[in-house]
C-alpha cells in the first residue's frame, strides 16, 4: 500500500462507518453500529499516528486524488496536503473523536437515536479530516460546510425540542454569515491568483501583495485575509458571530465536547494558520484578528462567571479560549495558536465529558445551583474535571499553562495595532479564567449537597433538559467505565501535552507549513528566551499571569466555599452590570429583533408591496384594467344614439371651421 | 454525421403518447406501465447523445436537416452542442420521474395526464435541439399547450386563473420574439437558420430592439424580476408533476434562449445591456430571497426559491466569463434535479395531508423519518451545500462574478445566507419539532415508489456535487466558442 492509499483511508474509514451505521443501523443493531463506527475511527487514528511518524521522517505530501471540475482555466482538484500541521490536526481530531465515540456508548445508552448518533459523529470525523487534509480551497470549503452540516444535525439531534431546533438553525445561519465572507475571500483568490491550490497561491503571494482590487481600490491581500477571517469568526465563534456556540449546547454532551470544543470550532484557527503565508503579508488583517480575538477572550470569559448551567459555563470558557488562539494568530504566533488548540482540545474535552458525566449522575440536571458536594459520589469525574479546570485556568504544570502563557507572551511581543489592548484583555481574562474554572469545580463538587433540597424555581429556562421528569432528590453515582475511561485517557494529555512545548514551538517542528514574516519577531524572541520546560515553569510562577490565575481561583474559593452567601449579595449590589452579563450583552435580543425580525419585515414588505401591489396590482392587473378603462371610454362615445352623433358632428364642424384656415 | 437520435428524442415520447391516449383512463395499470415504458424509451434514446458526444468539438452535432416549408426556406433542422445536449438528457430523465410520481396519485383521467407529459417531453427536446427559427418557435409555443392543460385540468381550486395567467404571460412574451424572428429572416436574406443568424452583421439600433424582443419572451420564461409573478401562482395550482416539469425544465427554456439567441445573434446589444441584466439578476437573487423567507405556502416558497436560483443563471450568462457561463449551465441542470425533488417532496406531503401550508405541519420527522431524511438532504442542496449539485453552479457563478466585479459577487453571495434561511426555516417548521397535530400523527412514511423517485434524484444531486467534471467537460468547447463569438463585435 502506498502512502496515498493510507491518506485516503484516514477520512474514508469513518465515512464508511457513518454510512453503515446511518443506512443499515437497524440491521446492525446498537452494538453493531458502535462497533463499525469505532472501528472506523480507530483505523483513522492508528493511521494518523503512522502518517505522523512518516512526516517526522521528513515525508511531506502534496498531491491530487481526482479532478473535481475544470472551468475557465481553473482546475479544481480534490487532494491532500500532509505536513506537520495537518498531521497534528489529524491526530487531535481522531484521538478526541475516538474517545468521544467510546464515551457515547455510555452517554447515549438509552437514547432511541443511538445508531443515528454514531453515524453523525463518524460523518463529522470524516468531514473534519477532509477539512484539515485538504490541499486546496474548494475541499477546505467542502469540509468547512460539511462540519457545519453535521453540527446542525447534532445540535438538533433531539429534534422534538423547540430550543434544539431553534439553536441548530441559528448555528447554521450564523455560520453561513461567516461562510459568506469566506467564500468572498476564496473568490478573490481565484480571481487574482487564478488558482485555488494552496501551493500555487502561496507561490504567487508576493505578486498578490502588490495588487489592489480593481473596483474598490483596496489592497488585495488585506481584503482576502479579512474575508477569510470572517469565515473563521463564524466557525470559531469569534465576536460578534459567537452567538451560536452557547446555544449549541442543546445538543447531546458528547458532541459539545467533540464538535463545539475540541475540533470543529478550531477549524477557523487551523485555517488561518494554514493561510499564514497570506496573513503575514497584511498587518491590517493581523490587527483585525488580534482585536477580535481580544474582545472574544475577555468578554466571553466574563459571561462564564454568571452562568449557572454547567455546560454553558464550559461553552463560554470555550469561547474565551478560542479568543486566546485568535489573539495568537494576530500576534503571528501561529504555532502557539495550534499548540493551544491541541492542549485545549484535551482539557476542554475533559471538561465537557466530565460535565456530561455529572449530568448523567444528576439524571439530566444541568443547573449547578442544584448540585454541590458531588466529589465524594463522582471521584473519577471530580479528579479529571479538576485537572481540566486547572489546565483551563492555565496553572503549571498542566497543559494549559504552557500554551496560554506562550500566547500571552506572544501577544506581549506583538507590534500590530491593537496588540496593547489585546495584552490587557489577555491578562484580565486570566483572572476571570481562574475564577470561572474554579467556580465550576467548587459550585459543582464542593459545598452543600443542594440536590437534596426539594426542587424550587431555580430550574429556570433549562427545564426542558430534564427528559425523565425527576425533580425530587437524586442519589448521584459514578458513571460507567465507558464514560470514565475516556475521561482518564483524555486527562493524561490534559496534564502532559504542554511539556511538548519545546519540540512543538521552538524545534522548527512545523517546518514549512507555517510562514512568519521577518518583521514579526515575537516567536524568534520567545525561542531565544525559552530555556526548557522547567525554566518556563520557574519563570512562570514569578510573572503576573500566574498570580492573576491564582487570585481568580482564590476568589472562587472565597465566594463559593468560604462565603457561599456572598455571590447573591454581589449580584444584587451590582445591578445593571449583572443584568448585562446575564443578558450576554444583549446580542441575542438584538439579532432576533434586528436581523431575524428585520429580514422578515423586509421580505413581507417586498412581497406585499413589491410583488402584490406594484407588480401584480399596478403593472399586471393595471394593464388589464387600463384596457378595460379605455374600452369603457370608447364605449361611451359609441352610444348608438343618433342625436349624440349629430351633436358631435356639429361641434366638430364648427371647431374645424373656426380653427382650420387654409 | 448522419443520425436520427434527436428525432427519436423528440418523437418517441410524442408518438408514444398516442397509444396512451387511445387506451384511455379506465385501464389504469396498462396506462401507467405503458407510459413508464415510453418515458424510459425516451430516456434511453437520449443516452447515446452523451456517450457519442465529441466534447472536443464546439459546433453542432447529431445534425439532421431536411426541407419543411420550402417557400419560406423553413427547415426541419436539428442539432445539439455542449450547451443544449445536457438538457435533453435532463428533460427525458425528469419525464421518467414525473411518470413515476403520478403513478397512484392521479386518479382522474390518468391517460390524458401521462400523455400530456409525454407530449411535452418531446416538445421540450424539440426546443433544445431546433436550429431553425420557425421550428424553434413552433416547439416553444406548442409546449405551452400541454402545460396549460395540465394546470387547468389537474390543478388546484384556483387553477383556471393560474393557467390563464401563465398562458397569457408567456404567449404575449413570445409574440415579440416572432417579430424578431421574421425581421432576422428578412434581414438575413431569407434564412431561418439560427446558425446563419449567428454570423449576420447587425447595426446597433436593431440589435437593441431584437435583444429587447427576445428579452421579453425569455425573461418571462426564466422568470426574471419583475415579470416573475405568474410563476408562484402557476406552481401553487399545478399538480405535483406539473410543478416538477415547470421548475425543472420549462424555466430552463428562457435561459437557454439567451445563450442560443440573444448572446450570439446580438452580442453588442448584450454587452451594452449587460448591466441591466446583471441588476435584474441580482434583484432576483436578493429581493426574491427575502420574499421567499416570508412565504407561508411551501410551494410558493419553493417557487420563489426557483426564481432566486434562476437569477444565478442569468447572472452567469451576462458576466461573460467562462466560469460564469458554465456555472450558469451547471446551475440550470442542478436546479432541474433539486427543484424537481423539492416539489416532489411537497407533493408527497400534499398527497397525505392535502395542504401546502407550513402552519399545518410540524414534526413530520416523527412519523416519516425516511422522507424527512431525504427532504432535509434536498433542502441542504437547495441551500447550496458543498458536495451537492446546488453548490457547484452557485460557486462557479459567484467566482465568475467576483472576477467580473467584487460588488456583484458580494450581492450574489448573499444567497449563502438567504438561501439557507428560507429553506431551513421551512424545514424547521415542517420537519422538526413535536408532532403538531393529529393529521401529522397519522402520516405514513414514503413507500417504495416514492423512495425510488426521491432516491434517484438524491443520487443525481450527490453525484453531480461530488464529481461535476463530466458535466462541465462537455460544455467547454461550446462555451469557449460562444464567448469568442460574443466578444467579437457584429457592427
Amino acid at each position: 500500500m502506498g502512502m496515498k492509499t493510507l491518506y485516503l483511508l484516514v477520512p474514508l474509514a469513518p465515512l464508511a462507518g457513518a454510512i453503515l451505521a446511518g443506512f443499515f443501523g437497524k440491521i446492525l443493531g446498537r452494538t453493531g453500529s458502535h462497533v463499525v463506527t469505532i472501528l472506523g475511527v480507530t483505523i483513522s487514528f492508528v493511521l494518523s499516528v503512522l502518517i505522523y511518524q512518516d512526516v517526522q521522517a521528513g515525508n511531506v505530501f502534496n498531491g491530487a486524488v481526482y479532478t473535481w471540475m475544470e472551468s475557465g482555466g481553473l482546475k479544481l482538484q480534490v487532494g491532500f496536503l500532509i505536513d506537520p500541521l495537518t498531521v497534528l490536526m489529524m491526530m487531535v481530531v481522531t484521538f478526541v473523536s475516538l474517545m468521544v465515540h467510546v464515551y457515547t456508548i455510555g452517554y447515549m445508552a438509552e437514547d432511541p437515536g443511538y445508531q443515528r448518533f454514531f453515524s453523525y459523529i463518524s460523518l463529522f470525523t470524516f468531514s473534519m479530516l477532509m477539512l484539515v487534509m485538504s490541499n486546496n480551497f474548494v475541499q477546505l470549503f467542502f469540509g468547512w460546510e460539511a462540519v457545519g452540516l453535521v453540527s446542525y444535525l447534532l445540535i438538533g439531534f433531539w429534534y422534538t425540542r423547540p430550543t434544539a431546533i431553534y439553536a441548530n438553525l441559528k448555528a447554521f445561519l450564523v455560520n453561513r454569515v461567516g461562510d459568506f465572507g469566506f467564500l468572498l475571500g476564496i473568490g478573490l483568490i481565484a480571481a487574482y491568483a487564478g488558482s485555488l491550490d494552496y501551493a500555487e497561491v502561496f507561490a504567487k503571494r508576493e505578486q498578490l501583495a502588490a495588487l489592489t482590487m480593481s473596483v474598490t481600490g483596496w489592497p488585495l491581500i488585506t481584503a482576502v485575509c479579512i474575508c477569510l477571517f470572517i469565515g473563521a469568526m463564524g466557525k470559531s465563534a469569534q465576536f460578534p458571530l459567537h452567538v451560536w456556540l452557547p446555544d449549541s449546547m442543546e445538543g447531546p454532551t458528547p458532541i459539545s465536547a467533540l464538535i463545539h470544543a475540541a475540533t470543529m470550532v478550531t477549524a477557523g484557527i487551523f485555517m488561518v494558520s494554514r493561510m499564514s503565508p497570506l496573513f503575514e503579508l497584511s498587518d491590517t488583517a493581523l490587527s483585525f484578528v488580534i482585536v477580535i480575538g481580544a474582545i472574544t477572550t475577555l468578554f466571553m470569559a466574563l459571561i462564564a462567571i454568571v452562568q449557572t448551567d454547567i455546560k454553558r459555563v464550559v461553552a463560554y470558557s470555550t469561547l474565551s479560549q478560542l479568543g486566546y488562539m485568535t489573539m495568537a494568530l494576530g500576534a503571528s504566533a501561529y504555532s502557539v495558536a495550534i499548540f493551544h488548540l491541541m492542549t485545549h482540545a484535551f482539557f476542554k474535552a475533559v471538561l465537557f465529558l466530565g460535565a456530561g458525566s455529572v449530568i448523567i449522575a444528576m439524571h439530566h440536571e444541568q443547573d449547578m445551583r442544584r448540585m454541590g458536594g458531588l466529589r465524594k459520589y463522582l471521584p473519577i469525574t471530580y479528579a479529571t474535571m479538576l485537572i481540566g479546570a486547572i489546565a483551563n485556568a492555565g496553572l503549571p504544570p498542566f497543559a494549559g499553562f504552557f500554551s496560554k502563557d506562550s500566547i500571552i507572551e506572544a501577544v506581549h511581543h506583538a507590534q500590530v495595532p491593537g496588540a496593547g489592548f489585546a495584552y490587557f484583555c489577555a491578562l484580565a481574562a486570566v483572572f476571570v479564567g481562574g475564577l470561572y474554572s474554579f467556580r465550576l469545580i467548587f459550585f459543582t463538587f464542593h459545598g452543600k449537597e443542594r440536590f437534596r433540597e426539594p426542587a424550587h424555581d431555580a430550574h429556570g429556562h433549562d427545564a426542558h433538559h430534564d427528559d425523565h421528569g425527576q425533580h425530587g432528590p437524586v442519589e448521584p453515582h459514578e458513571s460507567p467505565k465507558v464514560v470514565t475511561v475516556p475521561l482518564i485517557l483524555l486527562s493524561i494529555p490534559a496534564i502532559g501535552a504542554g511539556w511538548l512545548i519545546g519540540t512543538v514551538l521552538y524545534g522548527n517542528w512545523f517546518g514549512g507549513s507555517i510562514t512568519i514574516a521577518a518583521a514579526h519577531k515575537g516567536m524568534a524572541t520567545m525561542a531565544h528566551e525559552f530555556h526548557g520546560v522547567m525554566g518556563m515553569m520557574a519563570h512562570g510562577v514569578t510573572t503576573l499571569p500566574f498570580w492573576l490565575a491564582i487570585s481568580g481561583a482564590a476568589t472562587a474559593w472565597y465566594l463559593y466555599i468560604v462565603r457561599p452567601d456572598l455571590p447573591a449579595v454581589i449580584k444584587a449590589k451590582s445591578g445593571v452590570l449583572a443584568t448585562i452579563l446575564e443578558e450576554k450583552y444583549g446580542f441575542d435580543r438584538f439579532n432576533d429583533w434586528f436581523f431575524a425580525g428585520g429580514a422578515r419585515l423586509l421580505g413581507r414588505g417586498l412581497w406585499k408591496g413589491g410583488d402584490q401591489v406594484l407588480i401584480d396590482g399596478v403593472m399586471v392587473n393595471g394593464s388589464a384594467g387600463a384596457v378595460g378603462w379605455i374600452s369603457g371610454l370608447v364605449g361611451l362615445i359609441q352610444s348608438g344614439r343618433i342625436y349624440r352623433y349629430a351633436l358631435g358632428m356639429i361641434f366638430g364642424v364648427v371647431a374645424l371651421l373656426s380653427f382650420w384656415r387654409a | 454525421m448522419n443520425s436520427q437520435l434527436l428525432s427519436l428524442a423528440i418523437w418517441v415520447p410524442i408518438l408514444g403518447a398516442l397509444p396512451v391516449f387511445w387506451i384511455g383512463s379506465e385501464r389504469r395499470t396498462l396506462v401507467r406501465w405503458l407510459s413508464l415504458a415510453v418515458a424510459l424509451a425516451g430516456f434511453l434514446v437520449t443516452l447515446p447523445l452523451y456517450t457519442a458526444f465529441d466534447a472536443t468539438q464546439a459546433g453542432m452535432q447529431f445534425v439532421e436537416q431536411s426541407p419543411w416549408i420550402t417557400r419560406f426556406n423553413v427547415q426541419y433542422l436539428l442539432g445539439v452542442d455542449g450547451i443544449s445536449m445536457p438538457f435533453i438528457l435532463l428533460n427525458s430523465f425528469i419525464t421518467v420521474m414525473v411518470v413515476l410520481a403520478g403513478w397512484e396519485v392521479i386518479e382522474e383521467k390518468q391517460a390524458q395526464y401521462m400523455g400530456a407529459f409525454l407530449v411535452m417531453s418531446g416538445l421540450m427536446n424539440g426546443i433544445f435541439s431546433a436550429l431553425d427559427g420557425v421550428l424553434f418557435y413552433v416547439f416553444f409555443e406548442a409546449s405551452l399547450i400541454p402545460m396549460y392543460i395540465i394546470i387547468g385540468a389537474w390543478g388546484g381550486p384556483n387553477r383556471v386563473y393560474a393557467a390563464i395567467k401563465f398562458f397569457l404571460y408567456t404567449l404575449l412574451g413570445s409574440l415579440l420574439m416572432l417579430v424578431a424572428l421574421i425581421w432576422l429572416f428578412l434581414e438575413s436574406g431569407g434564412s431561418f437558420n439560427i446558425l446563419d443568424w449567428h454570423q449576420m452583421r447587425i447595426g446597433m439600433a436593431p440589435q437593441i430592439l431584437i435583444f429587447i424582443a427576445f428579452l421579453v419572451s425569455f425573461a418571462v420564461k426564466v422568470p426574471m424580476w419583475p415579470v416573475h409573478t405568474w410563476l408562484p401562482d402557476a406552481h401553487v395550482e399545478a399538480p405535483t408533476g406539473g410543478s416538477v416539469v415547470l421548475a425543472a425544465i420549462a424555466l430552463k427554456l428562457g435561459a437557454y434562449g439567451f445563450v442560443r439567441f440573444s448572446l450570439p445573434i446580438v452580442p453588442d446589444a448584450s454587452h451594452y445591456l449587460a448591466p441591466m441584466m446583471i441588476a435584474l439578476s441580482l434583484i432576483a437573487v436578493v429581493y426574491i430571497g427575502f420574499v421567499a423567507l416570508v412565504q407561508t405556502d411551501m410551494k410558493k416558497l419553493i417557487a420563489y426559491s426557483s426564481i432566486s436560483h434562476m437569477g444565478f443563471v442569468t447572472l452567469g450568462f451576462f458576466i461573460f466569463n467562462a466560469i460564469g457561463v458554465e456555472g450558469a449551465l451547471v446551475q440550470m441542470i442542478s436546479h432541474g434535479f433539486i427543484s424537481a425533488a423539492m416539489f416532489l417532496c411537497v407533493g408527497v406531503m400534499y398527497d397525505r395531508m392535502h395542504s401546502r401550508m407550513i402552519a399545518d405541519y410540524g414534526g413530520v420527522v416523527n412519523t416519516m423519518p425516511k422522507f424527512a431524511a431525504l427532504f432535509v438532504f434536498f433542502a441542504m442542496a437547495n441551500s447550496g451545500l458543498p458536495a451537492t449539485s446546488g453548490f457547484v453552479g452557485e460557486f462557479m457563478v459567484i467566482l465568475g462574478a467576483i472576477k467580473f466585479n467584487f460588488w456583484v459577487g458580494f450581492a450574489a453571495a448573499t444567497t449563502l445566507i438567504l438561501g439557507a434561511a428560507y429553506t431551513l426555516w421551512m424545514v424547521k417548521r415542517v420537519v422538526f419539532g413535536e408532532v403538531a397535530n393529529d393529521h401529522v400523527a397519522k402520516l405514513t412514511d414514503i413507500g417504495a415508489r416514492e423512495f425510488l423517485v426521491l432516491g434517484l434524484l438524491a443520487v443525481c444531486v450527490l453525484a453531480m456535487g461530488l464529481y461535476p467534471f463530466p458535466f462541465t467537460e462537455v460544455m467547454h468547447a461550446s462555451v469557449d466558442n460562444l464567448l469568442k463569438h460574443v466578444a467579437a463585435s457584429k457592427l
